[in-house]
């Protein structure tokens, strides 16, 4: 197995923000970990965006991660975190698999619309079920590592954000290769034609189940992270607001890059908690702004920052 | 190509080089100490509940710091600030859900090192936050939300407090009510929102009415979903039902549009409106709601809080700040900022000195202080919850003014289930050992 530049620089980074972990304050840490778990399920979206469909309902998948490591731990005794987050992707992909039949049918604002209405069935099962504390929810703790269970407080949170970091690394390395393979180019290639790649023999709707199924995995890790993370899970996570804000974060990254939704995640988070900080009744407003910004000065996310450069070098 | 490679790493590399040294930087500003007392006040400053809850109180906050910071309330509260130090409230929005709740109270015990922490409306908000202020050991009051399971789930707490009353005390108490004004009532309907406010709401008011209303019987019950705003098809479903009281634990928009939909197709004339949350929006009903309609303020807050000293000033002052009188929400932020106070000077250390979150619970814990809804005894909870009474009253509008007649108040043991019973199974036993007056 050869690693190319990129998957070493995004080994070296993961390598600095475990170390980072170390040296930082606690809300920091937190903060990342949020983030980064964040990422994952925008990495979701992105998938799906790169070839051409925009989820409004990863939420869905994002709460069945939360939900599955939150309910393991407390009515089937699955407390080791990463059984209990496999569990999670585990769900997922077979929700997906089902829902993705009849998803891949659609397009556009079709498959918009139907993403989120599975996710907002979830939010309304959920908040039904009492025994689940419909809205408010209910707790997640005594989660373990392999039989070790890691100290309450600091100790713990910097499990989590050593787990994150990890899996960002892990799924950051498989989504760059599978982009660069072949069936991660003919993505991009039904976005821009879908006739045309059924007329190279290809099926555009079974490469966009796969992509659906996978992205589905990936979204659940990370609110099986950021269940971890939070100790709290509640049906807010499938709520059509948390989906708009994956989209958000995508947009604001953009799909240049695997790294983009990392980057961005954490730019947003930045953003957010200090514009809660020092303008605590306006600070929507601030990230409105943000993304305006972003769209009007870099349409195509952040990342067109790097990338921008790098085409001027070439001329 | 090979160039672009390692220039993108160098990208890569220096942007979290850069991002490291900002959060750095930013941790080192906000981690300045000064002999002021930090707040944390998390409250609702955007969204539904914003109107009728948060921003009343983070009103009565702000009201409350400012004349505290000049050793303007009556005895025994007249000591500048809390113990001395100046008070400096950091006021954050609590919309967002409970994952943003968790990071944004680490942020401010950690990042913005507050010495205490007072919020959150939200029940959700609430169970995310007590076992991360346990974690962090950091005082915490709980000032308004309503969830039975913050104890229940943190029975060991430590550091988290809350001075406003459990849910199942609303309904219990507008039972009682019921029975007290209106003991033959027979037909029970019901209005909630969907979610486990209204769930809870219900259950306990159902279960209460069938030990202390044995005649009557649950009618209709309707379950529309949250800022649903139009309720003609619950309203017809209820009215043909005939109920003689409608109970609903809506609050704010939902609540005002329940109320102006309902009385305009006459439901509220044939049958009794019973809204626990209803004191919230006292001032805006005006001639939209039916006299007579009974309203309660989810424990003796708002218009329902009694005449003492404190009070007086602290209508006084909020009134001569924003020209309205407090309501319930205020009331409650007021009571949790005066626990925190008492809890301060209660903790036994010198002058100006900011007492640790360990000396605060110690401070708080099984107390009892006096606050502007009479005396407070943190008597429930292994000391971290408050118990109080409840008081039940009509709506009254006359000559262009609204008041409350008819009120009922009800005692703390009257309404509040023993230490370490469930409000459930203390209702299902037939209330053992309340003690009413």
């Amino acid at each position: 197995m050869r690693l190319d530049k990129t998957e070493i620089s995004l080994g070296l980074v993961a390598l600095a923000c475990v170390l980072f972990g170390f040296v930082s304050p606690g809300w920091l840490i937190f903060l990342l970990t949020i983030a980064l778990a964040k990422a994952l399920v925008v990495q979701g979206v992105v998938m799906q965006m790169r070839s051409g469909l925009v989820s409004f309902g990863q939420g869905l998948f994002y709460c069945i991660g939360g939900y599955t490591v939150g309910m393991g731990g407390q009515f089937f005794g699955i407390h080791d975190a990463i059984a209990a987050l496999s569990l999670g992707m585990l769900v997922a992909i077979v929700v997906a698999m089902l829902l993705g039949l009849l998803l891949t049918r659609y397009r556009e604002i079709f498959f918009a619309m139907l993403s989120l209405a599975f996710s907002m069935i979830l939010f309304g099962i959920l908040v039904k079920s009492q025994e689940l504390g419909s809205t408010d929810g209910f707790n997640v703790h005594d989660w373990t590592l392999f039989g070790w269970a890691p100290e309450a407080g600091a100790g713990s949170q910097h499990t989590v954000f050593t787990i994150t970091v990890v899996s960002g690394l892990i799924v950051a390395v498989l989504i760059h290769r599978y982009t660069k393979a072949g069936v991660g180019v003919i993505c991009e290639a039904v976005r821009e034609n879908e006739v045309r790649v059924e007329y190279l023999g290809l099926s555009p709707r079974w490469l966009l189940y796969g992509n659906y199924v996978a992205a589905a995995a990936v979204s659940a890790l990370g609110g099986g992270l950021t269940a971890l993370a939070t100790g709290h899970v509640d049906p807010e996570m499938a709520y059509w607001t948390t989906s708009g804000e994956f989209v958000f974060i995508a947009l604001l990254g953009g799909l240049g890059h695997v790294a983009a939704p990392f980057i961005a995640a954490i730019v947003f988070s930045f953003v957010r908690t200090y514009a809660i900080e020092f303008v605590p009744h306006t600070w929507q407003m601030i990230l409105g702004f943000t993304l305006l910004a972003v769209i009007i000065f870099l349409p195509k996310g952040l990342w067109s920052l790097v990338s921008r450069e790098k085409t001027g070098e070439r001329a | 190509m090979k160039n672009n490679k390692s220039k993108f790493s160098k990208y890569l590399v220096s942007g979290v080089a850069a991002l490291a040294l900002a959060a750095g930087a930013a941790s080192s500003v906000s981690a300045a100490e000064n002999s002021k007392f930090r707040v944390g006040i998390v409250t609702f400053l955007s969204g539904p509940a914003a109107g009728p809850f948060g921003v009343p109180s983070a009103n009565a906050a702000k009201v409350l710091v400012e004349e505290l910071n000049k050793g303007n309330l009556p005895a025994p509260y007249d000591k500048i600030g809390i113990n001395g130090a100046e008070i400096e409230a950091v006021i954050i929005d609590e919309a967002g859900g409970a994952t943003k709740q968790v990071e944004e109270y680490r942020n401010l015990v950690q990042r913005q090192k507050v010495d205490a922490v007072i919020g959150y409306v939200s029940s959700g908000d609430c169970l995310a936050v007590a076992p991360v202020a346990e974690e962090l050991k950091t005082f915490t009051i709980a000032y308004d939300c309503g969830t039975s399971r913050l104890f229940v789930e943190n029975s060991d707490a430590q550091y988290m407090f809350r001075t406003g009353l459990d849910a199942s005390v609303d309904n219990i108490g507008a039972v009682r009510y019921l029975a007290a004004t209106r003991p033959d009532v027979a037909r029970l309907s019901g209005i909630q929102q969907n979610y486990s406010w209204g769930q809870d709401s219900w259950a306990d008011f159902t279960a209460a009415a069938s030990a202390l209303l044995p005649e009557a019987e649950v009618v209709e019950e309707q379950f529309p979903k949250i800022y649903q705003g139009q309720y003609g098809a619950e309203i017809s479903a209820l009215s043909v039902k005939r109920p003689e009281i409608v109970h609903s634990s809506f609050w704010g928009g939902d609540m005002e549009a329940l109320v102006l939909q309902a009385n305009a197709r006459g439901l509220l004339e044939d049958a009794t409106g019973l809204l626990t949350c209803g004191e919230a929006s006292l001032a805006t009903y005006k001639d939209q709601a039916p006299n007579g309609m009974i309203i309660g303020a989810r424990g003796p807050f708002g218009a329902f809080a009694p005449e003492n000293e404190l009070n007086t000033w602290f209508k006084g002052a909020y009134n001569a700040a924003y020209d309205l009188d407090p309501v319930y929400p205020a009331t409650k932020m007021a009571q949790a900022i005066l626990g925190l106070k008492f809890a301060a000077e209660n903790a036994g250390v010198a002058d100006k000195e900011i007492p640790t979150a360990d000396q605060l619970a110690a401070g708080l814990k099984g107390a009892s202080f006096p606050s502007v809804s009479g005396t407070v005894e943190m008597a429930r909870g292994k000391g971290h919850q408050a118990m109080q009474g409840i008081a039940y009253g009509e709506y009254h509008y006359e000559d262009g003014k609204a008041s409350i007649v008819n009120t009922v108040a009800f005692s703390g043991e009257c309404v509040t289930p023993p230490e370490g019973v469930s409000a459930a199974d203390w209702i299902a036993q037939g209330f053992p050992g309340a003690q009413c007056n």
